[in-house]
């Protein structure tokens, strides 16, 4: 499953998103989609465990995840760094 | 010229020594005296006095609040390390001895009791909001209230108590009333702390919200402006003290618990809150331990 999938994966468990997941570009704002501050840390959490990423204090804001393809990037962004 | 240096232990200590605080063990839990009361008491009045055309309701309610209710806030989900659940017994006599028992043992006795309906109250406006629930009138709502609240941080800092007192007002409408009356209560809660002679300041700021993941929420609330404080140094210049602390809830508690304004739509909310010992705090500290010795202003304000 390539990252944008998983990342879209982790949307539809934790974002708590009024629409179908399958219906946003990766572009999309999240938050315009119904997803809450307290899902987008569910969803950072989330992604922390499926990815093996932490998130450092400067991305933990609510610009980090506000599309699919802002986060696939900062994920990785991350995954490059832990490797 | 400052009571102590801006420091906690010094600070503690100061108070201690002019028997105005009366340490009970546990840090953040201690006795005031008759001139902390006093002080207290005249600051009280004094917001009383602002307010007083504002129309507002006066509430007081214990310090404890049904946990349902307290369920329905949100309150776990933001602040899980600072609330306090009150616990009690229900078992048979054999095992009340058995605790009692325990107790004189040293022992541990935890699994003698279980939770009880009721929770310590963590925030002032939290037991108003089930009295706003269906619709309010086209001017909205104002309470205001006295209430202890109980925050499970021990620290051996006076100005960080596990127990004290919230002179809160909590207003209930439209944003634009809701946001009006944050804005006109931010200036008169300097005006009111200044006329004090406090050093006092607003700051936008954000909640002590737990974990990682509280990371996230602060720079939110931050980013969306959602909290003011007006500090004072007491114990730090550099981190000053809270002593008034506004927070605009958007439609947070409208949502929990069915609060709509005339045309329908889910209710707003905002609270103001003066900690009302870190206010006597602050004045001990800007002028001294002996209010008979403060500026004649400041004493004439309070003694008038």
């Amino acid at each position: 499953m390539d990252s944008h999938q998983k990342v879209r994966t982790i949307l539809q468990d934790h974002g708590r998103l009024a629409r179908d997941v399958e219906s946003l570009d990766d572009d999309a704002d999240l938050y315009r989609a119904g997803m809450t501050s307290h899902a987008s840390v569910n969803v950072m959490l989330a992604l922390e465990d499926e990815f093996g990423v932490e998130f450092p204090d400067e991305m933990l804001q609510r610009s980090s995840f506000q599309s699919i393809a802002v986060i696939a990037s900062a994920v990785a962004k991350l995954t490059a760094k832990a490797a | 010229m400052s009571a102590t240096a801006y420091d906690a232990e010094e600070f503690f200590r100061g108070l201690v020594e002019a028997g105005l605080i009366i340490p009970a063990r546990a840090p953040g839990i201690f006795g005031r005296n008759h001139v902390f009361e006093d002080v207290l008491e005249r600051f009280n009045k004094l917001v009383t006095d602002i307010a007083k055309d504002d129309g507002a309701e006066f509430f007081v309610y214990p310090p404890t609040i049904d946990r349902k209710l307290f369920e329905r806030t949100g309150h776990m989900a933001n602040f899980p390390d600072l609330a306090g659940t009150v616990f009690s017994f229900k078992g048979r006599e054999l095992d009340a001895r058995e605790l009692s028992e325990a107790i004189h043992n040293g022992e541990n006795w935890e699994r003698y009791q279980s939770m009880t309906d009721v929770v310590l109250n963590p925030a002032a406006c939290y037991p108003v909001y089930p009295s706003f629930a269906g619709s309010v009138p086209p001017e909205g709502r104002l309470v205001t209230m006295l209430n202890w609240v109980f925050r499970n941080e021990p620290s051996p800092e006076p100005t960080r108590m596990q127990s004290f007192r919230v002179r809160e007002f909590v207003r209930c409408g439209t944003p634009a009333q809701v946001l009006d009356w944050r804005d006109m209560w931010l200036e008169r809660g300097l005006q009111l702390l200044e006329s004090l002679d406090l050093p006092v300041h607003s700051e936008v700021a954000s909640d002590a919200f737990f974990g990682k993941g509280g990371k996230m929420l602060a720079a939110s609330q931050r980013q969306q402006k959602l909290k003011f404080e007006i500090t004072a140094p007491v114990i730090s210049e550099e981190a000053p003290t809270a002593l008034c602390s506004f927070n605009f809830h958007q439609q947070h508690f409208g949502e929990a618990f069915g609060i709509r304004t005339g045309d329908g739509n889910v209710a707003n909310t905002a609270c103001l809150g003066f900690g009302l010992e870190r206010v006597v705090m602050a004045l001990f500290q800007a002028h001294g331990f002996d209010p008979e010795n403060w500026p004649a202003e400041v004493y004439g304000r309070l003694w008038p």
